[in-house]
Parts: C-alpha cells; structure tokens; sequence
C-alpha cells in the first residue's frame, strides 16, 4: 500500500500546485490592472513590501496547518497559542538582549506542548479535533484573560529588527517564513514521517494495518503546528515590542484555513503540500494589498474575501473531481 | 440483574451521557440555589436558552449529513439587523418582515447547500465564506451601527408569555416555540427524509448507491439550519434587543452543544434530542458559573476543559465494542447507531 503513494502523490500534486500559482499571477494581473486603472501601481516598491510583510504571520500558522490538515486533523488553537507565544516570549526577555535565545527556547516550548497537547487528546483520547482545539483555544484564552490585563513584557530593539528589518524589498520575517516553508517542504517529500502524514490523512485505518503508528504521526504534525504557532508569536512580539493577548481577536486560524485550502490542500486530509499553502498565503496577501491599494470599504472587503475563497475552492473541487479524485476512491472504497 | 447492566450501558452510550451530565449540572446549580427550580426562574432560565437550543435543532440536521455551519452566528446577526431596519418602529410591517426574514434565512441555507453539494466545496470553507460575506454585506448596509428599531409585537415571542399559569407564573412563548421546534425536529428524524439525512452522513456512497437523493437531502439540512437561525434570530432580538454582534462565535458554541450531544462529527451518528440537551448543558453551565460567581474572564477555560473531558469521555464508550446480543464484527471500528 505505502509503495503506491510516491507515484500517485507526485503527478496531482505538480499539476495542482502549478494550477494554483497560475491563479496567484492571474490574481497578481487582475489586481495590478485594478489599481493601474485607479491610477495607482501596484508593483511600487512601498507596495510590494506592504504584500510581503502580510504573508509573514498568516505563512507562519498556514504552513504549520498544511501538516494537521494532511493527517485529517484541524488546529483551531493557534491564533491563541499565538498570542501566549507573544507573552511569552515578551516577558521572558524583559528587555534584555542576553535573555533573546532564551525565551526563543521558551516559546517553542511552551507551543510545543499546547501542540502535544492537542495532538495527544485527538490521537489517544479519539475526540474529535475541531472540539479538541476549540477547547484548548478556550483554555488558553481563559487564561489569558484572567492573567494579563494588558500588554505585557518588554522586546529588546534587537530582536524588534525580526519584525522591521528588510533585505532589499524583503522583509526579514518573510525570509525565515520561506526557509521554515522550504524546510516543511523537504519534511514532507523527503522524510519517513512526512510520507506516513500522506498515509494517516489519506485513510487512517490503511496507514495502521501497513504499520504506521499513526497516533505518533500525528502528535508530530500537531507539535510541529503548535511551534509555527509560536514562531507567529514570536513575530508578533518583534512587531508590537510587547506581548498582547488581545492578538487572538483577529481570528488568524481561520486566515491560516483558508490559505491552506487555497492553496489546494484537501481539508479531508491526504493531499496537498506547503508549496501550494504558500501561494494561497500570497494570494490572500495580495488581495488585501489591492483593497487597500483601492480603499475599498473594510466591510466589502469581507464580502470579497468570502466570495473569492469559496470561488477558489469550487474550481479546485471541479478541476479534483473531473482528473484525480474518482479513482483513488474507488480502489479505497475496495481496500476497506 | 441483566435489566440493571442494560440500564447502566444505555446510561453510558454516548446519547445518554449528555441526560447524565445535564442531571449532575443541574443538581449542582440546585445545591448551590435550590430556588432555581421554582417555577419563574426555571421558566427565565428556559426562556433565555431557546435560542441556543433550537440553533442545535439547525445545526444537527446538518452535522449529522455529514457537514458543518460555520455561518449561523452570523446569519443570526444578520436577521436582527434586518428585522430592526426594515420593521424601523412600525407595528404594520411586523409580519411582512418577518416573511422577509424566512424567506432570507431559507435563501442563505439554499446557498450554502447547493455550493457544498453541486459545487463539492468541503461545507467547512462554503459556511465560513458565507460567514464572512454576511458579517462584511451586514456592516457594509448599515454603516457600521445598526439602525432602526424593532416593533413591539415582534418583542412578543422574545420576551412574553402566557400569563398567570398557576405555580410556573409564565410560560414564555419562547418555551413554546423552542418545544415546538423540538417536536418537530424529533418528527422530522423518523420520516424517510430523516433516515437518508442520517445514511448520508454514515456513508454517502452507500446511501447515493441505494437510491437516496443525497444531495437534496443535504441541501434541505442547510435550509433547516437557515431557518433555525431565523427563528433564534426573532427570538434573541426580541430578548436582547438590536446589536449586530449578537451572532458573534455563536456557531462555535452551538457546534460544542451539538458535539456535548454525543452527535459525531462527520455524521451519521446521534439524535436531535440529545443535541437539544447538549444545549440544554451549556447554558446550565452558564448559570452555574454565574452562582459560583466564578470570574468571567475565567469561563472559556472552564468550559473548554469541559467539552474536551465531556466529548473523550463519550468517544472511549463509542470505541469499545458495545456487548449486544447482536455481535458487532470485531474488525468494525464503530458500535452501531444508538438511536
């Protein structure tokens, strides 16, 4: 069974992801002609650093989801364990440069075990994760709540620069976005457990009888989840200069789902890759960067927003339907 | 003895557990104030949860086809937007809105149903599109603030009731609709619409392949769930009065009463009452948490922790094979149905 996943992952998935930066340089082009015909230009320098610096935090927590919605799982949690990664990180270097690789440490720590966490009830315990990581968000922001009045901790300007600093038009955040993207590209293609996360989001019961401990792919996927979680915190306190529990009122996870789903990942798990989350990051980037461009109202920007992934989807979901889709599950409808 | 061990495993199936838990939540908020259980405030205490109650009715239809609707919170607030702006204070436009209203709520669940099945987009991605489309189209008519005011006659459901009934003092018309619903939605689970609704949901091949028209079935649950929140909608107007916030995380709280129910994500397994109840369970919980005065900041925490022991509880006894006379094959990875 595992033997047939390489060639079969590999021929949809090219096609896929090719499909899906041809929709982000359609995107780019209808967006562009917008705002030249408004007079504007999208592809000035202060707007392009303006799209690049947006892809930072929503590509952080996406790239992360890739892997929980690969293994069938979902994450709800990580706008919140956002947030606590922001604190944490904030009040543990209290303003001091020495105390930097510290609460680096600290924070991948603490998103770690909010991720073993969730893993671990979903796998072992066998609930469901959408109510495994609604509650963990639901604790995580009880406790925020009740612990932090306000912003909390000092960033030392040093380690501010992870939030302003560019290379060229590039923002230094979205370069170490693009190296964790790159690296959870290779996780998936070219390691034991990247394969078994295709496997155990592809059919569970499969992946067990071929071998797979299936309950450990998945604690990995929801650790790995919950770290990208906290690097999003770390971002979010370099860009703040504090931590802020108040961060988690912006719904990211829901941004993260739907650049993951734009980005050609199925949400019933088993096929899709961070390549492909990456560009679905970058078209959600660009299409805010063209409304504001553009002024639109920030209310009909939610009317857009809405409009363009539910639209994305059903082309995929067409294009899914009429090449791949049929006959994997009919040798998966014989194999159960 | 063997009555008393069928006694014990139906108490402990994942149906029952949420009767079991509202038993014990309720016994606690009577230890803390046994004047909860007079008449007039049980009747405020139900009256309070019909909204969330009946929005559970909504949503099992459309979790156990094997969906989700992300949307209703915000098509909550988007009916009382609607009521307050067009009704604007005129008893005359009372039920002519209120038609309106209907015919909104069927037309945003006829929406999501055709995209999730003519268009196969995964229900989660149709209804949190729909979710930002209302929130953003609601914002963007009003201009920010709702405007507008509510009649009093459209009140009436919210807030009145049938007056001077001896020891319960008013029945709320709340109570009256939310048991309406209820009954209705039990009815509706035991003709053939409901059977292919719950087939479609345990394996939509199966079902597609036996006959059933699957998709219509799935589309009529997402008008269900429209017309639910239509109602809640009418009701939490009428209660609360014009906010456009009033929908706001709704959904997730009524998916968690669903899920308190023993209703299984992904479909095919549980009952609408016990949906009712896992509502039932969350406002209960609410009012104990206001007795034992505990902070509100607090409260998510609680809760969370709640639904996560309350949901693996309920997910160890689904995993072990259920000791019927009729032997489950041990391969199979689920107990049957519990209806």
């Amino acid at each position: 069974m595992t033997s047939l996943h390489k060639p079969r992952l590999q021929k949809p998935r090219l096609g896929t992801t090719a499909l899906i930066y041809l929709a982000l340089a359609g995107v780019l082009v209808v967006g562009g002609t917008a705002v030249a015909l408004d007079g504007g230009n999208l592809f000035a320098t202060a707007t392009i650093v303006d799209m690049l610096t947006r892809t930072s935090l929503t590509g952080f927590l996406a790239i992360g989801m890739t892997l929980v919605i690969l293994c069938r799982s979902l994450d709800l949690s990580v706008g919140y364990t956002a947030a606590l990664s922001s604190l944490v990180a904030a009040t543990t270097m209290d303003g001091q440069v020495a105390n930097i690789p510290l609460a680096i440490a600290a924070v991948l720590l603490v998103s770690g075990l909010v991720g073993a966490a969730n893993g671990a009830v979903t796998a072992y315990l066998g609930v469901n994760p959408f109510i495994t990581t609604l509650g963990t968000g639901l604790i995580i922001k009880g406790y925020l709540d009740t612990q932090y009045k306000g912003p909390a901790g000092d960033v030392p300007a040093v380690f501010q620069q992870f939030g302003y600093t560019r290379l060229g038009p590039v923002p230094v955040s979205t370069v170490v976005m693009l190296a964790v993207a790159a690296a959870a590209i290779w996780f998936l293609r070219s390691s034991r457990t990247g394969h078994h996360m295709y496997a155990v989001g592809g059919d569970l019961d499969v992946a067990r009888m071929s071998g797979i401990r299936t309950g450990r792919t998945l604690m990995t996927a929801h650790i790995l989840c919950g770290m990208t979680a906290g690097a999003a915190g770390l971002l979010l306190a370099a860009r703040f200069g504090t931590g802020s529990a108040e961060a988690y009122t912006n719904l990211y996870e829901l941004d993260a789902i739907a650049a993951v789903v734009l980005g050609g990942t199925l949400l019933l798990g088993g096929k899709g890759g961070v390549a492909g989350t990456v560009a679905g990051v970058a078209i959600l980037a660009v299409l805010d960067t063209v409304f504001n461009v553009l002024q639109i109202d920030p209310f009909a920007k939610d009317v857009l927003r809405g409009v363009v992934i539910i639209t994305a989807v059903a082309i995929y979901a067409r294009r899914q339907l009429d090449r791949h889709a049929r006959r994997p599950r009919f040798a998966e409808g014989k194999a159960s | 003895m063997t009555r008393v061990r069928e006694l014990l495993l139906r108490a402990t199936n994942p149906t029952a557990t949420v009767f079991v838990l509202l038993v014990f939540v309720f016994a606690a908020v009577f230890v803390k104030n046994p004047g909860f259980f007079e008449g007039p405030s049980l009747m405020a205490f139900l009256k309070q949860a019909a909204p969330l109650v009946i929005l559970a009715a909504g949503q099992y239809f459309v979790i156990v086809s094997g969906n989700f609707d992300l949307s209703v919170g915000a098509l909550v607030g988007a009916q009382v937007v609607i009521a307050a702006r067009l009704i604007d204070g005129e008893e005359s436009r009372t039920f002519p809105v209120m038609a309106v209203m209907v015919l909104f709520g069927i037309a945003v669940g006829l929406v999501n149903g055709l995209i999730t099945t003519a268009l196969k987009v995964q229900s989660f991605i149709t209804t949190l599109g729909m979710l930002l489309v209302l929130y953003g189209a609601i914002r963007l008519w009003t201009g920010g603030a709702p405007t507008g005011s509510l009649s009093e006659s459209f009140r009436v459901l919210g807030r009145m009731g049938i007056e001077n009934v001896p020891v319960l003092g008013q029945i709320p018309w709340a109570l009256v609709v939310m048991v309406a619903v209820g009954a209705g939605s039990v009815l509706l689970m035991r003709t053939r619409f409901g059977r292919v609704l719950m087939a479609a949901g345990d394996n939509d091949r199966a079902a597609a392949l036996s006959g059933a028209r699957v998709d219509t079935a799935r589309t009529l649950a997402f008008v269900l769930s429209g017309v639910s929140a239509t109602i809640a909608g009418v009701l939490i107007g009428g209660f609360a009065g014009v906010s456009a916030q009033v929908g706001d995380g709704l959904e997730f709280t009524v998916i968690t009463a669903v899920v308190l129910g023993g209703v299984v994500l992904g479909g095919g397994r549980g009952s609408v009452l016990a949906a009712m109840a896992g509502a039932l369970v969350i406002e209960a919980l609410f009012t104990l948490f206001n007795q034992f005065a505990l902070p509100a900041t607090l409260r998510p925490a609680v809760q969370g922790a709640i639904i996560i022991a309350a949901v693996a509880y309920a997910a160890r006894r689904r995993t072990r094979p259920v000791p019927t006379a009729t032997a489950t094959p041990p391969t199979a990875t689920a107990s049957p149905t519990p209806s």
